[in-house]
């Protein structure tokens, strides 16, 4: 579906033809709402040194859209939501993408809910790395922090008890993550993700289902989750194909996947918990990310509020196995002004103490007037170790400037 | 003796001087009235409406924050309220969920509908900004008597009504104040003013109740609140529209799974 969309020239005509269809059932339903936002947003890169890849570029800009339309009907108790995404970026092939984040029908009864089409769903608790956060692909080239996600088709049912929210989910296609293309920065041209290899042989047709259960317990947030089937994380290997340039493609594992959440809101403190196993063919594993986020509100007498953060990751595959994060500690602290432009300042270093590489990123944004929002964003890697993954990185230092319009 | 030097000050207070309150008594009288006031307004079961902030800055810049209210009443515990933010335009879909406790910890959680994630936040922000305004969460959570001591100070008429002056001393260490005075009416128990005075006992703001109605014949809410922060010069016009009562909310529209959806 994902490569169909991206092929489709027709976007707009699917787009109209939706909202026509859609529209124009619901207008038959009494106390129906129907609701358009969202935002659009121009982006500049700034790279600040020379590239490591001859294909790659200094700066990069991008136009990117994100509409939302939502209808509801039934006294709210069914709604409809629909968000296409898509950017266009100057150089980069597979940055210039097209994505359905949510097409979804969402019905409400006493003590349940059903959700069904595509669309994102977020696990877990800790701020650096999201491990138990598995339900949806990243969109990797939207952003370094693989926060953006694609939308994924599922069919959802939500049971609220007074023991918690356990939801389940089936998840009948898979989605492949983005890679930068040739041109893209930044990003390993190495990467071929034209093809992607599965470990079964339904491939992206896989039917993969998921349960959580998720719970407060006065100062206390828990979840326990279980997904089987195909891994959202896939493992870079050797082409198999006789290639006359070596690359390495995207392999998708079947994988079980247990994760554990723990937030404690203890005094003055959060403190974060999430811990995984995963069950696969190749190497089992446990991994986990934790740890604590202080607040202090009005400091200085003002009315800003600080917060600092420290966070460690481990991944029992160590300093030789795919995880980035098999062995860091993160610092971050974020300044809210808390004045009438929401001024924010969030800087965030982490620091691999196998390979002793460091990143570091600040993000400014500030408001001006009622709807533009712009955001600075530095990223700094410094890496010295061949065998650490953010050694192919090093030279990817820049500024990102984003200016975006909400409505 | 300071309430002795308090009370001749104005007119008003001569009535207490002439029936003048003991030890214990002030402190009585004060829980009473805040507790009446408290009493009146039970039984309203479930509420919403639309507000508005305009926030000023000291050199007179302002900008609006819109939102929609859900509250729900629990029996024996502190109200529940969604609320859903609708402007600035970047903001439109945040919401967040309270569960407001007489005696323990209040359990809040923020929806971010970017990343469609629900966060538990510390309820110890009780001092904190809300949305850049000068109401702290605290002077928005519901009113339950157990969050206070009291002390009845005297009587005063401010804009024409005859008002009971209470004092209310947080009982929350994590609180931004050190007492706040209440200007309650006598004619139907609703606040009227309230100065906030911060840790240091040093006045910082004070709120302004304007425009009151009355809804279902019993529950009186005000229309504007108008927050003066006396420290910075900024200030916060609170305008509420469209009150609504009894429509019937339940539990399930204040759990986390609402919160998701809410719009």
């Amino acid at each position: 579906m994902y490569k169909l969309m991206k092929k489709s020239m027709n976007q707009k005509l699917i787009l109209s033809a939706v909202s026509c269809l859609t529209a124009g059932f619901f207008n038959s339903a009494a106390a129906n709402e129907f609701e358009v936002r969202g935002n659009i947003e121009l982006q500049g890169r700034f790279f600040v040194e020379d590239a490591l890849f001859p294909t790659q570029h200094d700066t990069y800009f991008s136009l990117a859209a994100a509409p939302e339309f939502f209808w509801s009907w039934n006294d709210g108790n069914d709604s409809f939501e629909f968000v296409p995404s898509a950017r266009i970026d100057q150089h980069d092939d597979e940055r210039t993408h097209s994505d359905i984040r949510e097409l979804s029908w969402i019905h409400v009864g006493d003590d349940w809910e059903s959700r069904i089409g595509v669309r994102r769903v977020f696990w877990g608790v800790t701020e650096f790395q999201h491990l138990v956060d598995i339900i949806n692909q990243s969109d990797s080239v939207e952003d370094v922090d693989n926060e953006d996600k694609l939308g994924q088709p599922m069919v959802n049912l939500s049971l609220v008890n007074d023991w918690g929210i356990i939801d389940f989910y089936v998840l009948p296609y898979f989605r492949e993550r983005t890679f930068a293309g040739d041109e893209g920065r930044p990003g390993l041209p190495i990467i071929n993700a034209d093809t992607a290899f599965y470990e079964s042989s339904d491939e992206e047709d896989h039917v993969d289902w998921a349960v959580r259960w998720a719970h407060s317990i006065g100062d206390y947030e828990i979840g326990v989750s279980w997904f089987e089937g195909t891994s959202r994380d896939p493992l870079l290997i050797q082409s198999p194909l006789q290639n006359v340039v070596p690359e390495l493609v995207p392999f998708y594992q079947q994988i079980s996947q247990l994760g554990f959440e723990l937030q404690a809101n203890i005094e003055d403190a959060l403190w974060k918990l999430e811990i995984i196993h995963n069950d696969n063919n190749r190497e089992d594993f446990w991994a986990l990310q934790g740890g604590i986020e202080y607040s202090q509100y009005g400091v200085m007498d003002s009315n800003a509020d600080l917060g600092w953060l420290v966070e460690i990751a481990w991944d029992e595959r160590g300093d030789d196995g795919p995880s980035t994060f098999q062995n860091d500690v993160f610092f971050g602290s974020r300044l809210a002004l808390n004045d009438v432009d929401s001024t924010e300042v969030l800087a965030g270093l982490s620091y691999d103490l196998d390979f002793k590489s460091t990143s570091f990123l600040v993000e400014a944004s500030r408001r001006f007037g009622d709807s533009l929002k712009v955001s600075l964003d530095v990223r700094l890697f410094e890496s010295d170790e061949p065998q650490d993954p953010a050694y192919l990185i090093r030279r990817d230092d820049h500024i990102q400037l984003t200016a975006q319009y909400y409505y | 003796m300071k309430l002795l030097q308090v009370g001749l000050l104005t007119l008003s207070s001569m009535l207490a001087f002439s029936s003048p309150v003991f030890a214990g008594e002030a402190e009585d009288k004060g829980l009473a009235i805040s507790k009446e006031s408290k009493n009146r307004d039970l039984g309203w079961r479930d509420s919403q409406a639309e507000m508005e902030m305009l926030l000023k800055n000291q050199h007179g810049e302002t900008s609006t924050r819109q939102m929609k209210i859900k509250s729900m009443e629990q029996e024996n515990d502190g109200d529940k309220s969604l609320t859903i933010f609708n402007s600035p335009n970047d903001v439109k879909g945040t919401a967040f969920l309270s569960f407001s406790h007489p005696t323990t910890n209040d359990e809040q959680w923020l929806y971010l509908p970017a990343l469609k994630r629900v966060k538990r936040i510390s309820s110890r922000n009780k001092s904190g900004s809300f949305m850049g305004s000068e109401f702290s969460f605290e002077d928005l959570t519901s009113f339950e008597i157990e969050k206070y001591d009291y002390k009845y100070i005297k009587d005063e008429t401010i804009n024409g009504v005859d008002c009971w002056v209470v004092e209310q001393y947080p009982r929350d260490k994590y609180s931004g104040y050190k007492r706040r005075v209440v200007w309650i009416d006598k004619a139907e128990y609703r606040t009227q003013k309230t100065d906030f005075y911060d840790r240091k006992n040093t006045l910082l703001k004070t709120l302004t109740f304007s425009q009151y109605n009355q809804y279902v014949n019993k529950y009186w809410r005000a229309s504007q609140l108008e927050m003066v922060n006396h420290q910075s010069g900024k200030s916060t016009l609170l305008t509420w529209k469209n009150y609504q009562f009894q429509k019937g909310l339940d539990e399930k529209d204040f759990n986390k799974n609402a919160l998701k959806r809410a719009r």
